[in-house]
């Protein structure tokens, strides 16, 4: 045991390890795992992206930019933001280059809460969100969403949640683990409690462009929203560009000075070849993000097609790429039920709890995945379903 | 169509109820798409894309060779190209912009081979007024595909 004057703070210590990161260790070591447990696009980076940064480098460009981000970036991030959402955001103060979302989201915390201030943390969600909360000393409020609802936030339940303390709403459509969406109507009346209750909006969209049902409704465009939305979003996801860790927020001026001014502390500015590959990825991506889509697009009508075929329920994704399949009727738990995938049948797929004690019961099943290792994978989820009486009556799962 | 025909050009003949659901689509209408893609001659045939070079028995040799030829009048170059196109020896023929008015690009199974074709066969044709024929020494890609070592995926299994 190190001596008690290294140990580490009482916030670190009470921080619950993520439910990802548990699952990762089962997993890691083991061979041939198909796994559908990757938050993460399986294409590589367009290369025309990874060229252009690489110009970048070979024409010297490998020092700091301004904290907010380079001029050229913010500018074309304006007008890519004016394109998709009809939203005018002023390139000097409104938007702020970031170590991807999850830099975002911890400079929104940071910049928006005192100690004891809450915000409603909707419920299966992104890892990150609730330590986050935590991690600015404020007090994460869980609002649960239910699959009758299709995973979509029901204003009354949010509502109920409101306290003197609430300071935010966090909102996260295309949705990371359940792949659900939610229209303009249906965002509508998240809009006006957020303006009844003088709240800020923290709108996680960094999945909007993986929208394959209806189509994307960025959460400041609603009437009134922009003034007190903080939109976070990024290339990861839509451009294949994870590793580069680039995002960006985008929002009132005051707040995003006050985001700027942590940022300049705790991580100077994004990392500057990112910058120039995602200017380039804003130039001249939309084709590669087309084409990434349309695959998408297929991998989850065959999942979801193989689901059925299994009489496994699942609940239709509108976006992103998750499928959040039922697994209760086994009788398994969802760690239970995913352990034995791994184990048995060499699949990886993550326990819906890893995303909130509501996600008990689901599993979420990525499918960024090539199309032959989906197919392999149904056919595995086929045999262990089959051993456990709850096979499906439809065709023989071999057969797609 | 445009979503049909890269399934088809990268998959090969997948089965019709695979690709009606996953472009959302009946069975049917998948049929029917086919049927009218073949009657219109946009859909040739299916067939395998093989990387010769691999198969150390089995090895082909190929060259580009740019074709000037005399055109005619009303018909451009399209009789000498429908002439030269019937050897067996040729893979493909383009009409091209530029120095040269034909690329014809032709298969053998070494060089002489080649040699032998372009001396006896391609540049006597009525109407060929030179060639110039550069070798493939080595294929890096083809059809869209790499042919260099794939870098290692490094994805990590799970990730939030």
């Amino acid at each position: 045991m190190p001596s008690p004057g290294l140990r580490s703070s009482r916030l670190a210590i009470d921080l619950p390890p993520s439910g990802i990161r548990e699952f990762f260790d089962l997993v890691s070591g083991r061979e041939d795992v198909i796994s559908l447990g990757v938050g993460e696009p399986d294409f590589s980076t367009p290369w025309k992206i990874c060229d252009e940064a690489i110009d970048g480098l070979r024409r010297g460009y490998t020092s700091y930019t301004s904290n907010w981000g380079m001029s050229e970036l913010r500018e074309a991030l304006a007008a890519d933001l004016h394109h998709r959402h009809g939203l005018t955001y002023d390139p000097a103060d409104q938007i702020l280059a970031t170590n991807g979302v999850s830099e975002g989201l911890d400079l929104a915390m940071r910049a928006l809460l005192d100690p004891g201030d809450e915000v409603i943390v909707p419920e299966p969600c992104f890892v990150a969100y609730k330590p986050a909360v935590l991690l600015a000393g404020g007090r994460p409020v869980v609002v649960e969403t239910r699959v009758e609802d299709s995973f979509k936030l029901r204003p009354e339940a949010v509502e109920a949640a409101i306290t003197p303390r609430t300071r935010a709403l966090m909102i996260s459509y295309p949705n990371n683990p359940t792949g659900a969406v939610m229209s303009r109507e249906e965002l509508l009346p998240l809009a006006e409690l957020a303006e009844k209750h003088d709240l800020v909006v923290i709108s996680d969209e960094i999945y909007a462009y993986l929208t394959y049902v209806g189509t994307h409704t960025g959460f400041a465009s609603l009437p009134g929203m922009q003034e007190r939305t903080i939109l976070l979003d990024g290339f990861s996801k839509a451009y294949a560009m994870t590793g580069w860790r680039l995002g960006y927020a985008a929002g009132p001026a005051h707040l995003l000075e006050s985001m700027m001014r942590i940022h300049s502390y705790t991580a100077m500015s994004a990392p500057t070849m990112a910058q120039i590959g995602a200017i380039e990825a804003l130039r001249h991506g939309s084709q590669d993000v087309q084409y990434m889509v349309g695959h998408y697009n297929q991998r989850r009508r065959l999942l979801l097609a193989g689901y059925k075929r299994l009489d496994l329920p699942c609940f239709e994704p509108g976006g992103a790429f998750y499928t959040f399949p039922s697994i209760a009727h086994t009788g398994l738990t969802s760690a239970e039920f995913s352990s034995r995938l791994l184990f048995e049948e060499n699949v990886a797929a993550v326990p819906g709890t890893a995303f909130g004690a509501c996600g008990e019961g689901y599993l979420r099943c990525t499918y960024a995945t090539h199309l032959d290792l989906l197919k392999e994978a149904l056919v595995r989820i086929g045999h262990l379903l089959e051993r456990l009486g709850c096979a499906g009556t439809g065709a023989d799962p071999e057969s797609v | 169509m445009k979503s049909l025909l890269e399934i088809l050009k990268t998959e090969g003949p997948v089965d019709p109820d695979e690709i009606a659901i996953r472009l959302g689509r009946t069975r049917d209408e998948v049929e029917a798409e086919l049927e009218s893609l073949r009657q219109e001659g946009i859909l040739l045939r299916y067939s395998a894309l093989v990387n010769w070079e691999a198969a150390p028995d089995l090895k082909k040799v190929y060259a580009f060779i740019n074709v000037s030829a005399t055109p005619e009048h009303g018909r451009g170059f399209d009789k000498v190209a429908e002439y030269v196109s019937q050897f067996e020896e040729v893979h493909s023929l383009y009409l091209m912009s530029g120095g040269a008015d034909l690329c014809v690009v032709v298969e053998g199974r070494d060089f002489r081979d080649i040699a032998r074709f372009v001396a006896e066969k391609l540049a006597p044709t009525p109407g060929v007024t030179s060639t110039s024929t550069s070798f493939v020494l080595k294929t890096y890609k083809m059809e869209g595909v790499s042919l260099m070592a794939e870098s290692k995926n490094s994805r990590l299994a799970v990730t939030p």
